[in-house]
């Protein structure tokens, strides 16, 4: 019992020992996949991390499926669709592009079009302007002010 | 007893920060030039008792004082006494006393080195950190305090410092990040002062310069420490793992880089005040939003501290404070006129503008996504992760957006330039930058396109610097003497931007070029990757100071040469019993070989073993400590420190336009 | 827009975010519902603990119960145990999981501490828990009587757990259904 307790316990602490399994793969090819899909899979019991950095139980269990899956020909999206199927979108690190989704996926290009357009109003105003930067007054205020050592009494 | 008196120290801290934060700003708005006088004083105090505090936790940890809770739970008397001291800030409650004492040493550093500032300025900028300090402390002593004690039931040994955090590069880690995450404090309390005080202007930007680029210095330092410790202590030989922790040190980095920027165009052509002043907000607020979601739980992460949605709850209370206050300040005493200045299309404003665009996007894309599960959550439209696929995906174009951009930035005027100009200045750096391109990545594995892109794009960036450097230096009587004559913040821009360029060229090659075996190996077997044969030796029993090892040794040689020994282990640690994997790296400037170990596989002494070869890695923490040095090195510059003209009296004239209307 | 107005715009935005938070701090993100609700159980073909005779989804469904996966190893397990007992004892139909687990101390454990269960399922490699997106043990589902699986619960069922979420709904399927 009390073996059991620790055993848990370390399973819950911060990932610490590294996961390093030896699975023979008939083509090295299907090795390139498992090491990518096994980086874009989220372990669902840890705290946040791929099913191939964690050394929970249920990652070795999904490795595994994983492992049986691409062995048996499965493709990315076959096998994608079939962990959210058991687990939820939540197993994908990278998110799926759907109704949800959406803004997320646009977030990017909506950020860069929104200041894309404020930039493109300060170009067009500064163009108009005069190009010297401190009018003379505005200058010697800056000298004074910089150069000012002692404190305003 | 000590513990009480460092109890005693934070609240006496706390009284002279309540202080600090109301008696200047009272002065500054009665232009009562005593209670503005007293601001200085005031912040030094704030950082003696905070000192004094942070000694006491610091003594209670290195005599093993058991009663103290947090010292129980972190701490052990078999840790060595190094760990014992950084034991202090592996904590929630003691790593928020050394985020109040940065503060408060940052505090003190502006009241030393600021006395040429007029009082008023100085006044409000001291006060505005005041009030910072009076959040973090009342914070401390009401929800962490990490003084508390567990009497009488004192336990006879600590629970131990985790693992993964005994180590020579968590030791400074945490200062360093704290120092770049609490000196954004600095920007954000010259751009409210500068609010209060109604002028934002080309002094302000002066002011705030040094500061921003010093609190970025340490930041980047920071953020490549954290990086470096996660390849080999981790044992997965990652560098970044977008995890919510890690971005939240991203963030204000990203808002920090464009907030350099910026203040550079405000500072020399009065330009973009508005958005500057936002991007210091901005930059501060991704700082408390940072530490928001490390310590509240509302994000998963692996590296979250322990949490509590109390603390949750008082953290964004005050963040709601802070925040919406200054971002209400902005938005009643922000200029509304345009500014009368012009620039051409072409010309360094532009450019400067691409990059604050390319940066602020970056910053709100990544806060998006780190924040996108939690919108999910809260609209219950389902569970979701955004991971390293998303901000991959998304961060690379952007970055490839900016380099272009970047080579040019350096050798490009002020107001005016000219495409021919340009097109003379730029034409053989682009040639050759596509060249190395073309042909350096043929001494990689394989030709690869990322790579030849990144090469292209960095070489574009350094011939870019070189080409200007040559510019600058051309009409000087001698190399040297011209090289002398350059200011120091040209040569921290050199010195950041080439970083820069390292560090774009070392991630992609890494990303790339990695080759990485999980392989079963019994002692005697050897295994060859990109050249290198990996021979494992045999296996050793090790006896740490409070750990037992397995050690797997490994003898590599190349085409019959050796090159390097190795020794990955295997630990447990005897106080928390738990087990580390300690990986073995050879590192070079051209390439890291990485052996890490896995569990013992059958009966025949075989082990799973983790190898990797991994080029250019430390090109990324090269990169990021030329940026980091850059941006210390800017502080040298003479402009920030002359001033010792003849007494006029503008203070005066200061203050009469700088009353709130 | 007057200018000052715009000005507003980050306050405004920064508004949307704080509440977003303060929303945050009420939930759980390690709470992760079902992928499986509304969707009928897995199909299986696995061995029962005490029979050795093979179970399918035929055998175990056509009315409303509970799935617990549990096993010997796990510690909330034992805890839930007499509870597990109490609602077998109310008629609440009941069948095991036993997840990755030693059988001969499975049946140990339930000649020892008493047996709940109607029949056990031995998903001794877990294949049963992965199709049903089981990440730990205890988890409990109540399926229906058309073996659609409606609910479900990760860690221990208790008092307060059964009056609140899991009983209520256990009724209102079994009444809907004798209704019917």
């Amino acid at each position: 019992m009390r073996l059991c307790l620790t055993v848990l316990l370390m399973l819950l602490a911060l990932p610490s020992a590294a996961v390093i399994e030896t699975y023979e793969f008939s083509a090295p090819e299907l090795e390139v996949r498992y090491r990518s899909l096994s980086q874009e899979l989220r372990c669902p019991k840890c705290q946040n991390q791929n099913i191939a950095d964690s050394n929970a139980p249920i990652s070795k269990d999904l490795r595994r499926l994983l492992y049986q899956q691409l062995e048996a020909g499965a493709t990315d999206q076959e096998i994608l669709e079939d962990m959210v199927r058991r687990y939820g979108e939540f197993v994908r690190y990278r998110p799926d592009f759907d109704r949800n989704t959406v803004l997320l996926w646009l977030a990017p290009l909506l950020f860069l079009a929104l200041g894309g357009a404020l930039a493109a109003v300060v170009l067009r105003r500064a163009r108009g302007g005069p190009t010297q930067a401190l009018d003379s007054d505005e200058r010697a205020r800056l000298d004074a002010l910089l150069a000012d050592k002692d404190r305003a009494q | 007893m000590i513990p009480e008196i460092g109890h005693f120290a934070l609240i006496l801290a706390l009284c002279l920060a309540v202080t600090l934060a109301v008696v200047p700003l009272w002065g500054a708005w009665r232009r009562n030039l005593g209670a503005m006088a007293l601001a200085p004083s005031l912040a030094v105090g704030v950082l003696v008792f905070s000192v004094i505090a942070f000694a006491c936790l610091a003594t209670a940890f290195l005599q093993d004082d058991f009663s103290v809770r947090v010292v129980a739970a972190n701490s052990n008397s078999l840790l060595p006494p190094i760990y014992k001291f950084s034991a202090l800030w592996g904590n929630h409650e003691g790593s928020l006393l050394l985020w109040v004492t940065i503060l408060a040493g940052w505090m003190a550093a502006v009241a030393t080195f600021s006395q040429q500032l007029p009082t008023v300025v100085l006044a409000r900028v001291l006060a505005v950190m005041g009030i910072i300090a009076v959040g973090f402390l009342s914070f401390s002593l009401l929800t962490s305090n990490p003084f508390e004690r567990l009497l009488p039931s004192t336990p006879a040994d600590g629970n131990d410092l985790n693992p993964l955090l005994q180590d020579p590069g968590l030791i400074i880690h945490p200062p360093l990040l704290y120092m770049g995450y609490v000196g954004f404090s600095v920007a954000f309390a010259f751009a409210i002062a500068a609010l209060l005080g109604g002028r934002l202007d080309a002094a302000w930007a002066r002011w705030s310069r040094p500061w921003t680029n010093v609190a970025w210095a340490f930041l980047s330092a920071g953020i490549m420490l954290g990086s470096w410790w996660a390849y080999y202590e981790l044992g997965w030989g990652g560098w970044w793992f977008w995890d919510p922790v890690e971005n939240a040190s991203f963030m204000p980095w990203l808002a920090g880089t464009a907030l350099l920027h910026s203040l550079a165009v405000t500072e020399k052509r009065g330009l973009f005040k508005s958005w500057t002043v936002l991007l210091a907000i901005f930059a501060f607020s991704l700082s408390l939003l940072g530490t928001f979601l490390v310590r509240s739980g509302v994000l998963t992460s692996v590296h979250a501290f322990a949490t509590d949605p109390a603390r949750g709850l008082f953290i964004l209370v005050f963040l709601a404070l802070v925040v919406g206050g200054s971002l209400g300040l902005y938005a009643m005493r922000a200029p509304t006129v345009t500014s009368r200045i012009g620039f051409a299309w072409l010309s360094r404003e532009t450019l400067l503008l691409f990059n604050n665009l390319v940066f602020t996007v970056a910053t709100l894309t990544v806060l998006f996504g780190t924040l996108f599960p939690l919108v999910m959550d809260a609209f219950e439209l389902g569970k979701y992760s955004v991971g390293p696929p998303y901000f991959n995906a998304i961060f690379v174009p952007l970055m490839a957006l900016l380099m272009p951009v970047m080579g040019i930035g350096p050798l490009s005027r002020w107001k005016q330039d000219s495409a021919a100009r340009w097109r003379a200045e730029l034409l053989l750096p682009g040639l050759a930058a596509v060249a190395c391109g073309l042909l350096l990545p043929l001494f990689g594995q394989g030709y690869n396109l990322w790579v030849a892109l990144a090469v292209t794009l960095a070489a574009w960036l350094v011939l870019g610097l070189a080409r200007d450097l040559h510019n600058r230096i051309r009409s000087a009587p001698s190399i040297a003497r011209g090289l002398r004559r350059l200011p120091a913040s040209y040569w921290g821009m050199q010195l950041a931007h080439f970083g820069f360029a390292a560090c774009v060229v070392g991630a992609v090659a890494v990303t790339q070029y990695s080759i990485e075996h999980d392989l079963k190996m019994a002692p005697g077997d050897s295994e060859t990757l990109a050249g290198y044969r990996f021979e494992f030796l045999g296996l050793a029993r090790v006896e740490g100071p409070n750990y037992l090892a397995q050690e797997a040794r490994f003898a590599v040689t190349r085409n019959g040469r050796p090159v390097a020994r190795l020794a990955a282990q295997k630990r447990r640690y005897l106080a928390s019993g738990s087990v580390m994997t300690e990986a073995a790296i050879d590192d070079g400037l051209f390439r890291d070989l990485y052996v890490a170990m896995g569990e013992p596989v059958g009966s025949g002494g075989a082990w799973a073993i983790r190898l990797h070869y991994k080029p250019m890695v430390r090109w990324l923490w090269l990169g990021a400590l030329f940026m980091a040095i850059g941006g210390l090195t800017t502080v040298a510059d003479r402009r920030y420190r002359r001033h010792r003209a003849p007494a006029r009296a503008p203070g005066g004239r200061e203050a009469a336009h700088g009353t709130p209307a | 827009m007057a200018p000052r107005l715009k000005l507003f715009i980050p306050l405004a935005l920064f508004g949307v975010l704080a509440l977003l938070l303060a929303r945050g701090l009420q939930l759980d993100p390690k709470e992760l519902p079902s992928a499986l609700i509304d969707r009928p159980l897995p199909n299986f073909s696995l061995p029962a603990l005490e029979s050795g005779d093979m179970l399918t989804n035929a055998t175990v469904t056509g009315e409303v119960a509970l799935f617990n996966v549990w096993a010997t190893w796990c510690i909330t397990c034992r805890v839930e145990h007499p509870y597990l007992e109490k609602l077998a004892a109310a008629g609440v139909p009941i069948y095991g999981i036993n997840y990755k687990d030693d059988s001969s101390a499975a049946r140990r454990w339930l000649a020892e501490l008493g047996n709940p269960y109607r029949a056990n399922i031995v998903d001794a490699e877990g294949t049963l828990g992965l199709d049903l997106g089981v990440y730990g043990a205890p988890e409990t589902y109540l399926v229906d009587g058309a073996g659609i699986v409606r609910y479900r619960h990760v860690g221990e069922v208790n008092d307060r757990i059964w009056e609140s979420t899991l009983g209520p709904l256990y009724r209102q399927l079994a009444g809907g259904e004798s209704g019917s």
